[in-house]
Parts: structure tokens; C-alpha cells; sequence
């Protein structure tokens, strides 16, 4: 049902006057990540609509409840995208959840990623005070960035009601090719090719096979493909291919392990656990499936430079983010006082106690 | 909140008198050698201001630590002793981010200025935060690498100092700010806590505290260390010069080339008055007849560059350029760019003194800001020259005045005000690349309601509960608004009515 910022700051109001929390929720497509949702439902996608869309200005402004759908289709109407490339989850996943969420996908590497695009937010926070942080403009550092702040804080610092987001042009080409190498040169080729002026927009190794995508105007790709080589396949393919590997639906993804995600600098070394891995962003994102206890997976992730994320499972255990180091986890907790003092967001859906 | 009284948090400015400037020097004795610790006046004259020379203020004293211990021992100090620090880089900020405090102490981290590590495979550098923006690119060159980001100030500017403005530079559009370039910030508390923001990875667990204290203007930590990332260094860039005889005409051009889905590596613009200024300066050939000329530049491979160039060409000659031209050699193009890059020195040249302004507004409005500029050119009795990063709309109107003419000064504040709220007023914001430092804060009330500025002071507490680092700065307090804010009715509503009038 249709309703106003208004009646959302309505339910925030109400929520604080009985110390009740609430559980911030779009279409619920990603209720599977984060400690488990807590609170009662206040469901964001009442407040939908694209507020303002100028092609020209490369900025799109939405209500939280608008789906990605919407906003991508009517992106590329004018020839433009959310270069970020956030996965869906799900067919009614909202700009809300994805700003909230703030994952990126296989574009992430090359181009930014959620919070590298947000540029301003209509936030309700936890003294149900509507505010607006940021602006609709590429450049502005009048205050603190909370809009950044905000993005992938899980809904835990205040309801993200309404969202602009940086747009780019699609690419006039694009191309993907094969390479079947092992998992040590693919890593050791990606992060050579990042230092050279190409046209990298995603990648995924597994099992033997890379693949890489090249974006950009026609003369780019063309030699790129000419110079890296490798095995092209038809955009078609293509295009499954990576929506696949962005929606997890790739048959990697399938089986009853838990899904790890593990952020590493692009250069880590290969990683020795039990289980099946998928590498992308250039090396800096490796998807592990498996059943390896948490401390050897937490131990390997944190011995490469990067945390380890316990991105899905069957069954919802807690400890789902990496632990944070004492003076991080009390800066973290005095955010949490300054913009929910009374704890009624998305309590505990990221750490205990924020 | 309508209905809360003015205390608390960010109510009002912390009076800091109560300084005890021996019990301070005797303090920081302790940590640093004499030759690291400055207390006579003469010695403190050279960091009374930064690179806003019109705000001024001589510091208690001037520490300059060479290591992170002594960093933690100093803010743990002034922690107890209660004194304010004002984090320093080479002092080249534009808004009085770095102007001392009366009753604190400046913490220069000038020694900093060790590049730790380059690793071109990873396409990563470690620097201390002393070290100079165009330094890091010079170290990364051999590996094909630079650092994107490139303020106009970048042969003197240090990366710590980046960091806390968030700066950017005629390349952003393509290439981002600083906060899309940094990956890990080490810093220290007040308390003298060391924390890192950020890591070796793209992402790191937990809040984005690294997007929250990139660009927090000194408010938050004092940055030891910085990770940032490096791009490969495009093979060629080729650079179009195009000429207009509307300004309006070439506000639009700008549209096109967005709409056209070219995003150019940098898309700068120039009004008349701008042009002839440097052009009796440089001597770049620009077309003096012309109401505004666009820069507008491609880089990449040779042949995506040819690409986009001949993209570019064809807008701007429909979108009404009188003149189109090309550079064929990197000579040329620097000599399309020497006009643009000697706007500063060049006002500084043709007046005694000129006042920078920083405002970004929604590209579509640049044509009316600019008519708006003449309006405002009268009413001052100032002229203005206005040069743009048109590609992100962040335009900087040059006022020229002389501050030994009475009033002038004066006037010239007003007039830099009246373009900053105008520019809020479209749709835009106070500042696009400066931070607000002392100079906008007044403006912080015209851009942001109390419940917004309320929440600033919140977060500042969260990392600085005892108000120490910087104060005074960024953030204006909501009495200080409600001051302001007596000037300026708008409408007849009071801004922040809630609070009591002085």
C-alpha cells in the first residue's frame, strides 16, 4: 500500500515512543544475510517511485521502496546503468535494501562499488528525525558523508527513505572471454592486467576456467581481444553467464555447503581450504563453499589481509561478520547511541548489541 | 525536535581559556625534543593560517612529531590537559581547515613524508600522510601507475591533508575523489587509540567509518598512514578546445556531451572575463571573442581514444561550438591546459587580491549561476572570473578585490556568501572540493537543518566525545546558526527558530 515519508516517520515515531524495534525490510529478498532479522516489520515498499531521473546530470533519485528493476529499465532507456552491478536476490529487490545492503557485483572491481555512487540519502534516524545528508552532485563535502556511512550499515543507523545514486553510460562494446589456466597464474595474470591501460570490467575464475569481460568504447575492446587472446563466447552466453555469477544462481553456487565470502587483497595467494572457490574482482573477491570450521576459514582470510563474511547457509548461526577490533567495535557502538540511541533499528542484524 | 532547547550537544563553541600554556609545553617536553616543539612567536607566525590566508590565528604551540608514538603521546596529552589540536598537512587547504587555535596546540605532520611501500602488482602504495599528492604518482610512474586524484595544489599537497577534504581535481569525473581512491586510513584517536579504516581489501567488516572520515575535515582522528590505490597511466590523451558565443550555449554542450555517453577524462569551463585574464598570463591561444570555452579531454588507448574524440567532436558541433580545436601533440595539449591551470595565479595577477569560492550546482544550472555572477558583480561594485569543473558542476567563481581598500573585503565575503546560498538554493552544495572549514561554516546553516547539524555533533562525539580535535570548524554549533540565521530570512521564516536570538 502507498504511503508517505510522513506516515514512515509515523511508524519510526511510534516505534521510539514504545521502545519497539523495528525490523527494516524491502521485499525481504536478502533476509537470508546479516544475524538474524529481529523487530517488527515495517515494510519500506509503500514508499516507491523515481523522484527525479536526469540523463544528463548522471544522477537518479528513488524512494526507498522502488525496485532495482524499475530503476535499471528505466536507466536503460537512456542508454545508462547502476555501474555497480548490485545483485537482485530476488525479482522485487528495492534500491532501499540494495543501498542498505550495500553489495556490489561482478562490476565492482572496475568501476565502484554501492557507497561509491551514493551521493545523498533522505535518512528517518532513531530520534525519528527526517533528514537529508548528500546531495543530487558529484562533488560535495559539506558535513560528514553519512550517506556513506549508512550504506551497508544493514539498516542498523536509521531508514534509508530515499536514495540518489551516481549513473554511468552502458559501454558502447562489450566482450567476454575464456582462458583455461589454473587458479595461481589466473590470479597472477588478473592483477597484471589491472596495471595495464585495459578494459576490464568483471571477472570470475573456477575450476580451471577465467573468465573476463571487457567494457568500453568499440576500439578498446577490439584490442584488448586482440591482445589478450583467449576464447570468446556469444553475448548471449554472456550475458547468463554473469547475471549468474551476480545472482549466485551460477550451478557453483548449488549445494547444501555454507557460502563464505571472502574480501582479500587482489593479490592473496590462493587459498588452502576444504571446499569449491570462485574468484572475482580481479582476485579480490574469493566465494568459497564450505563446511571448514569458522575459525580456519576467519584464520586464512584474516592470515591474507582480508575478513571472511558467513554470506549464506542453511541454517543461521550467529557470528556472520568478522569480529572487529576492540577500539573499532566502541567507535562502532557510539555511532549506533549518536543515530539510534534507543537500539529500535535492525537490532543485532549486524553485530550483537548495534 | 522542534521543541529542544538549545543544549547539549553542538550547542554552543567550547571555551578553551582556561589553557595553560607552561603545563602544555612542559607536557609535550616530554615527548618531543625542543627543536619539535615551536613556542615562540616568531616561530609560530609561518602556521597562522593555511592556504586562506584571510583567517588568521597564532596557535599556543606547534608540534611536529616524526612518529606515530609521539602522535599518540601528544593526543593523549592534550586529551588530559584538555587542549585542542588542529591537524596540519602543508597548510595549501582553501578554507581555513588548518588555522590554528588560539588555545591549542598545531599538530604539523610535515615529517611524515615517507612513501613506505609502491607494490605495482596489487597497484597499492603506503604513504605517511606528510607525503605530497604528485609525489606518489612520480613513484608509481615506473610501473606505468599513478595516483588519480590531482588537485590543483597537488606539487604541495599532502596526502593526510586529501584525506580530511576529500580532495578532488579536474580528473574526478572519470576517476573519482579521494574517497573512491584510498583504501585504508591508519589514524589515532584523541584518546590516543591507533584504528585503522578500511584494509587491504575492497571492503572491510562493519560500518564504512573509511567514507565517514574521508573528507571529516581533521574532526574525527588524525590519519598516520594511508593505503592508496594506483591506476595504470593511460596511454594517450588528446584534449578539444571548443568556443562558444553564449555562455548558455556552452552550459548546454556540457549536457550533451553527458547525454551523449562519453564520460570525459576532464571537462573544464571558462567564462570571457576568465579567458582574457590568463590569456594575457599564459598566452594559450584561446579564442578572446568567445563567451566561454570548453576543455574537454579523452584519454586512454590510441585507438579508443581516436573513438571518442571524433564522439566528442561531432557534439560539440551540434551543440554549437564556433571553433573546434584538436591537439596533435602533448605540447599542445598542455598548452590548452596552461590557461585552465593559471586561472589562480592569473587573478592574482590582474588584482591585488582574489577570493576563491567552491560551490557545486546540478550542471544545468551552470548558465543561471553565471548570469546570476553578473547580477551579483554589480551589486558588489567586484568583479568575478569564473572557471568550472564543468564535467561535475563544481565551479569556482574568482572575486577580485583589494583587501587595502576599506570594505572591499567585506563586501567580497558577502558576495562569496550570496553565490554559496544561491548555489544551495539550485539544487547544489557549498563545496564541491574545499571542505567547509572555518571559511563556509556560517553557509553549514543555510545547507543543513538543525536535526542534521545535531546529528554532525553526534557523530563527532562518537570519535572525539571531549570536542578537542579541530573545534570550531566544519560543523557550525546551532547557536552560531541562530545567529547567522538573523541575517537571513528568507520569506519571513526563521532558520532554526527554536533557538533563542542573540
Amino acid at each position: 500500500m502507498a504511503c508517505e515519508l510522513a506516515d514512515l516517520q509515523q511508524q519510526v515515531r511510534e516505534a521510539l515512543a514504545d521502545g519497539r524495534p523495528l525490523r527494516l525490510r524491502g521485499s525481504g529478498a536478502k533476509d537470508f544475510y546479516g544475524e538474524a532479522p529481529a523487530g517488527d516489520l515495517l515494510d519500506t515498499r509503500g514508499y516507491a517511485g523515481v523522484v527525479a531521473y536526469e540523463p544528463t546530470e548522471l544522477v537518479i533519485t528513488a524512494r526507498c521502496g522502488t525496485r532495482l528493476v524499475e530503476i535499471e529499465s528505466l536507466l536503460a532507456g537512456s542508454g545508462q546503468m547502476l555501474a555497480f552491478e548490485p545483485p537482485h536476490f530476488g525479482p522485487e529487490a528495492t534500491v532501499g535494501g540494495c543501498v542498505a545492503a550495500g553489495l556490489a557485483g561482478p562490476r565492482r572491481a572496475a568501476a565502484g562499488s554501492v557507497r561509491d555512487f551514493v551521493l545523498g540519502v533522505t535518512l528517518i534516524d532513531g530520534h525519528a528525525e527526517v533528514m537529508k545528508f548528500g546531495g543530487q552532485v558529484m562533488k560535495n563535502v559539506a558535513g560528514y558523508d553519512v550517506s556513506r556511512l549508512v550504506c551497508g550499515a544493514l539498516g542498523t543507523l536509521g531508514l534509508i527513505a530515499e536514495v540518489s545514486l551516481k549513473v554511468l553510460p552502458r559501454p558502447f562494446e562489450e566482450a567476454t572471454l575464456l582462458f583455461h589456466i589454473g587458479e595461481a597464474r589466473a590470479l597472477e595474470q588478473l592483477n597484471q592486467w589491472g596495471g595495464q591501460p585495459l578494459p576490464l570490467s568483471a571477472s570470475a575464475f573456477h575450476d580451471g576456467t577465467l573468465c573476463v569481460r571487457l567494457s568500453g568504447a568499440a576500439a578498446a575492446v577490439c584490442a584488448a581481444r586482440q591482445r589478450l587472446g583467449g576464447e570468446p563466447i556469444d553475448a548471449a552466453q554472456a550475458q547468463e553467464f554473469w547475471s549468474g555469477i551476480r545472482e549466485q544462481t551460477d550451478p557453483f553456487f548449488d549445494g547444501a555447503e555454507t557460502l563464505w565470502r571472502l574480501s582479500l587483497p587482489s593479490v592473496a595467494a590462493p587459498l588452502d581450504l576444504p571446499g569449491r572457490q570462485l574468484v572475482e574482482w580481479g582476485g579480490a573477491l574469493r566465494w568459497l563453499k564450505s563446511d571448514a570450521p569458522v575459525g580456519q576459514i576467519r584464520a586464512a582470510a584474516t592470515e591474507a589481509g582480508g575478513h571472511a563474511t558467513r554470506f549464506r547457509s542453511q541454517e543461521r548461526a550467529e557470528g556472520v561478520f568478522q569480529p572487529l577490533p576492540a577500539a573499532l567495535l566502541a567507535i562502532h557502538r557510539r555511532l549506533k547511541l549518536a543515530l539510534d540511541p534507543k537500539g529500535i533499528f535492525n537490532p543485532g542484524r549486524m553485530y550483537p548489541g548495534l | 525536535m522542534g521543541d529542544n532547547p538549545p543544549v547539549g550537544i553542538g550547542a554552543h563553541e567550547k571555551d578553551f581559556s582556561q589553557v595553560d600554556k607552561a603545563r602544555l609545553v612542559a607536557a609535550l617536553s616530554r615527548i618531543l625534543p625542543p627543536q619539535s616543539l615551536l613556542v615562540d612567536r616568531e616561530d609560530l607566525k609561518p602556521y597562522e593560517c593555511d592556504g586562506l590566508s584571510a583567517y588568521r590565528e597564532l596557535p599556543m604551540v606547534v608540534a611536529l612529531p616524526d612518529a606515530e608514538a609521539q602522535v599518540v603521546a601528544i593526543l593523549r596529552t592534550c586529551h588530559q590537559l584538555g587542549v585542542p589540536v588542529v591537524a596540519r598537512g602543508a597548510g595549501t587547504g582553501l578554507s581555513g581547515g588548518a588555522m590554528p587555535h588560539k588555545f591549542g596546540v598545531v599538530m604539523s605532520l610535515a615529517k611524515f613524508k615517507r612513501i613506505l611501500k609502491v607494490d605495482p602488482l596489487s597497484r597499492t602504495a603506503v604513504v605517511q600522510p606528510g607525503v605530497r599528492n604528485l609525489s606518489i604518482s612520480e613513484a608509481a610512474a615506473p610501473h606505468g601507475l599513478y595516483y588519480a586524484p590531482d588537485p590543483s595544489s597537488q606539487i604541495a599537497c599532502t596526502i593526510g591533508g586529501n584525506v580530511a577534504e576529500n580532495s578532488g581535481g579536474v580528473h574526478c569525473l572519470k576517476y573519482g575523489l579521494t574517497v573512491h581512491n584510498v583504501l585504508r586510513v591508519r589514524g589515532v584517536t584523541i584518546e590516543g587509540e591507533i584504528v585503522e579504516f578500511g584494509g587491504q581489501a575492497l571492503d572491510a567488516p562493519g560500518y564504512d567509518l573509511l567514507a565517514l572520515v574521508t573528507g571529516s575535515e581533521g574532526m574525527l582522528a588524525v590519519t598516520t598512514e594511508v593505503t592508496v590505490k594506483l591506476v595504470p597511466k593511460p596511454l594517450l590523451a588528446v584534449c578539444l578546445l571548443a568556443a562558444f558565443d553564449e555562455v548558455n550555449k556552452a552550459g548546454n554542450a556540457v549536457a550533451d556531451v553527458i547525454a551523449a555517453g562519453i564520460t570525459p577524462a576532464g571537462l573544464e569551463m571558462m567564462d570571457q572575463a576568465a579567458t582574457a585574464a590568463v590569456e594575457e598570463y599564459v598566452k594559450a591561444g584561446y579564442p578572446l571573442d568567445a563567451k566561454a570555452i570548453l576543455l574537454c579531454e579523452a584519454d586512454g588507448t590510441p585507438d579508443e581514444v581516436e573513438e571518442e574524440v571524433a564522439r566528442m567532436k561531432s557534439v560539440l558541433a551540434q551543440s554549437g561550438a564556433t571553433e573546434i580545436r584538436v591537439s596533435t601533440s602533448e605540447a599542445e595539449r598542455l598548452r590548452f591546459w596552461s590557461g585552465r591551470k593559471a586561472a589562480f595565479p592569473a587573478a592574482g595577477r590582474i588584482s591585488a587580491d582574489y577570493y576563491c569560492m567552491d560551490g557545486t550546482i546540478p550542471r544545468k544550472r551552470i548558465a543561471e549561476l553565471l548570469e546570476a555572477i553578473a547580477g551579483m558583480e554589480k551589486k558588489y561594485g567586484l568583479r568575478c572570473i569564473n572557471v568550472f569543473h564543468a564535467g561535475d558542476g563544481n565551479m569556482h567563481p574568482l572575486i577580485l578585490f583589494d583587501a587595502n581598500v576599506p570594505g572591499e573585503l567585506a563586501r567580497t565575503e558577502a558576495f562569496g556568501a550570496e553565490i554559496l546560498e544561491m548555489s544551495v538554493a539550485l539544487g547544489g552544495t557549498i563545496t564541491g572540493e574545499h571542505g567547509v572549514g572555518y571559511e563556509k561554516i556560517n553557509q553549514m546553516c543555510v545547507q543543513f537543518a538543525t536535526p542534521e547539524i545535531r546529528t554532525f555533533h553526534r557523530i563527532k562525539a562518537a570519535f572525539d566525545p571531549a570536542g578537542l580535535l579541530n573545534p570550531g570548524k566544519a560543523i557550525p554549533t546551532l547557536n552560531r546558526c541562530a545567529e547567522y540565521g538573523r541575517l537571513h530570512v528568507s520569506g519571513g521564516r526563521l532558520p532554526h527558530p527554536e533557538l533563542p536570538r542573540f
